[in-house]
């Protein structure tokens, strides 16, 4: 039984790391934590069922599309609501995104409502021994770290991807260099968006969801941000997995209802003991 | 320390939106008047000419949230039942006064705190003579504190919990068979196919409604026997069910029984399907006995479910004579037909619960000759009678007054048959079974 929910866990910690890494991304670049992520990552959800039930495309397909999307949202939301606060105190930007937030909730119910979706569809299952998984949990696990590899490449390996890392490091001396930090900025921001969209499509293949259903993964997110450190996207995929790992493990020895509860005993002690994070820096 | 600060903060504006009230989607501030279908201009002949009152029907639906499916099916039946009635001219008093039925209605949400809230609205601003309940256990507590402050009768439908009917209430009467005997019969249908197995999980939805079912199914298994090998309930929200499975297989149970509605059960029935769990015998509260439990597909396949009701169920006048009682209403098919041609639908034990409501406000109406809550009441302490959707008598006792004592649960089973077609079957009591059960579950 442990190997089983051990595994079951691992499987979505992978989709808990993509969705933290986006929150973990926005919050390393700019400063800001974005608390417009779980109704994105709804909105990813609601984009693979539009697809698979209107269209009839394959929800891996469309999580190319959804993607797309989800970094355009990202800069939108950026130039409407966060840009002209970037340098405003915290509070400022926090509040910025939870206007988004309920601005995009509103919207989401009133045209989806808040009764549950489904996209029926399944991929199958394999067994290993006498453990029986789903290919649904193993794409999206696969999906993920194809997802995380890219990013690197894209962060170390490309001049844009270069640039947001210079903006992350000292935004006043990129400036110096020529880099054009606005620019950056947003395009961090549709990027952590676009990660957000892509964790509620995977999530959204193997889970029912309402417009409502980010919250809980944002929730997560926040966990998993503190576990692997605040602003490392490495540490969000490993947190993620950590996360997931727990969650398998914890209802073995006792009642499932206890998981979230150990969860945020978990972060509260991490922000006391060592705010940085399991595998950030010394702050 | 203000890094530390700044996720505390947030992570606390998160949770203040997590545990607030749901968002109003599309809200219907505005009471929702449910027209009648073919209000007929002049009275039938025949039916002496008086004054004609309306009576105001208030209830609320869930148009949203996770009760959507069942509440809707719910409303369409009580909806039908009004404009059956107000159609035929309405309900005549000996005084010659017609009474004719007009419904105000409001979206609850599925949401506890906008269900008083309206309930509110309905007994104080809409006036309402009658008040039905919402869908749920949950939402009709709520809701029948209200109507008893108000001194409004109200008629529980989708509401089968006990404990509302044991507050002390005495305008409060339910429809619903209630859900201490909920699953009982899946445990007698479990001695009965298979005498070897022993082993029973419970794994149910932490609702009033659902965990009212289970305990007092568990105390019926156990006093027959069974070994309760898992008894563990899941937040109402769960999408993953994959915890509980693993904690299924690993406990060696040979039957499942829970579940709580109708989302929550048919995902744990899909995710019991795709993890090729191998379980002899598998029964779920409320989602079964839905059509739309058939787009499972093969997930589908063996599971069973208490229903309140089936278009199969054969209560006649016949049936009614039989028994010593008085037969009212329509016939179980004249009610399928009637409720096809208005939703282009099979009604649903939830559609039929609905329409069943609207009954026995009738029958009270017409034993009382009145619309006055208090002769109303009387009418219906007194009520013994069969119905379509089959007997209705209430408790009058202190302890538990307005609780169904009358109806019984039929259980279905969805086969496939000859063709390879998903279809319910009713597999117990045997009496009224149209097929075998299928055991052990594919």
């Amino acid at each position: 039984m442990l190997i089983a929910s051990l595994t079951d866990g691992l499987l979505l910690g992978f989709v808990y790391g993509i969705a933290a890494m986006g929150l973990s991304l926005i919050w390393g670049v700019m400063d800001v934590i974005n608390l417009s992520h779980g109704p994105i990552i709804a909105l990813g959800m609601f984009g693979i069922y539009l697809a698979f039930t209107g269209l009839g495309w394959n929800p891996y397909l469309s999580l190319l599309l959804v993607a797309a999307v989800g970094l355009l949202l990202g800069i939108m939301i950026y130039g409407a609501a966060v840009h002209r606060v970037i340098n405003a105190p915290h509070l400022s930007t926090l509040l910025a995104t939870f206007a988004v937030n309920m601005i995009i909730i509103g919207i989401g119910t009133a045209v989806f409502s808040t009764s549950p979706r489904n996209v029926d569809f399944s991929l199958g299952s394999f067994s290993l021994g006498s453990i029986t998984l789903l290919w649904t949990r193993v794409a999206a696990a696969l999906a993920a770290v194809l997802v995380t590899a890219l990013l690197y490449l894209f962060l170390y390996r490309t001049r844009l991807g270069k640039s947001i890392r210079a903006v992350a490091n000292n935004r006043a001396a990129a400036e110096l260099m020529g880099i054009p930090a606005s620019w950056v900025l947003a395009f961090s921001f549709g990027l952590g968006t676009m990660l957000a969209a892509i964790s509620g499509g995977l999530i959204a293949t193997f889970f029912p969801f309402t417009i409502l259903a980010g919250g809980s993964y944002e929730l997560k997110s926040f966990v998993i941000c503190v576990l692997g450190g605040l602003g490392n996207p490495l540490g969000a995929l490993i947190g993620g997995l950590i996360l997931g790992g727990l969650e398998g493990i914890i209802p073995t020895f006792m009642e499932t209802t206890w998981v979230p509860v150990l969860e945020f005993i978990l972060f509260v002690i991490i922000l006391l003991v060592k705010p940085s994070g399991l595998l950030g820096g010394e702050t | 320390m203000k890094r530390l600060a700044y996720p505390l903060i947030a992570v606390s504006m998160l949770w203040l939106v997590a545990c607030g009230p749901t968002p109003t989607a599309a809200p219907t501030e505005a009471p929702t008047p449910v027209p009648a279908a073919e209000t007929p201009t002049a009275p039938p002949a025949g039916i002496p000419t008086g004054e004609v009152k309306t009576a105001v029907i208030g209830f609320t639906a869930s148009q949203t949230g996770k009760y959507n499916v069942s509440s809707t099916r719910q409303v369409n039946g009580l909806k039908l039942w009004m404009d059956q009635v107000n159609a035929g001219g309405g309900i005549v008093l000996s005084d010659g006064t017609t009474i004719k039925f007009e419904a105000v209605s409001y979206d609850d949400e599925s949401n506890k705190d906008r269900v008083q809230e309206l309930y509110t609205r309905l007994a104080t601003e809409d006036n309402a003579d009658f008040l039905i309940s919402p869908y749920s256990s949950g939402l009709t507590a709520a809701a029948a504190v209200i109507a008893e402050q108000y001194g409004k009768v109200m008629i529980t439908t989708g509401a089968a919990s006990d404990a509302t009917y044991k507050e002390g209430y005495t305008l409060i009467f339910q429809a619903y068979t209630p859900a201490s005997r909920y699953l009982t019969g899946a445990v007698d249908l479990l001695a009965h196919l298979d005498p070897q197995v022993k082993k029973i999980a419970f794994v149910y939805e932490n609702t009033k409604f659902a965990t009212s079912v289970v305990e007092a199914a568990k105390a019926y298994a156990e006093e027959k026997g069974y070994e309760i090998v898992l008894f563990e309930g899941y937040d109402a929200e769960t999408t993953d069910f994959g915890p509980f499975i693993n904690k299924i297989l690993e406990s060696g149970a040979e039957a499942i029984l829970g579940g709580g509605h109708f989302q929550d059960g048919s995902t744990f029935a899909r995710q019991i399907h795709e993890k090729q769990v191998a379980i002899k015998f598998f029964t779920l509260l409320v989602a079964p006995p839905e059509p739309d439990f058939a787009d499972l597909g093969d997930a589908a396949v063996g599971v069973i479910g208490p229903s309140q009701w089936e278009p199969l169920a054969a209560f006649t006048p016949e049936s009614a004579e039989e028994a010593g009682l008085e037969w009212f209403g329509p016939l179980g098919e004249e009610f399928v037909e009637a409720y096809q041609a208005a939703y282009n639908e099979e009604p649903s034990y939830h559609s039929i619960g609905g329409y069943a409501a609207g009954l026995i406000l009738q029958k009270a109406i017409m034993d009382a000759d009145s619309i006055d809550p208090m002769a109303i009441k009387e009418a219906m302490d007194k009520m013994d009678i069969l119905t379509c959707y089959g007997h209705i008598k209430f408790d009058t006792s202190e302890e538990a007054h307005g609780l169904q004592i009358g109806h019984d649960m039929v259980y279905i089973q969805w086969q496939k048959d000859s063709a390879g077609n998903l279809v319910k079957q009713v597999v117990w009591p045997l009496e009224g079974a149209t097929a075998e059960a299928l055991y052990p579950k594919p």
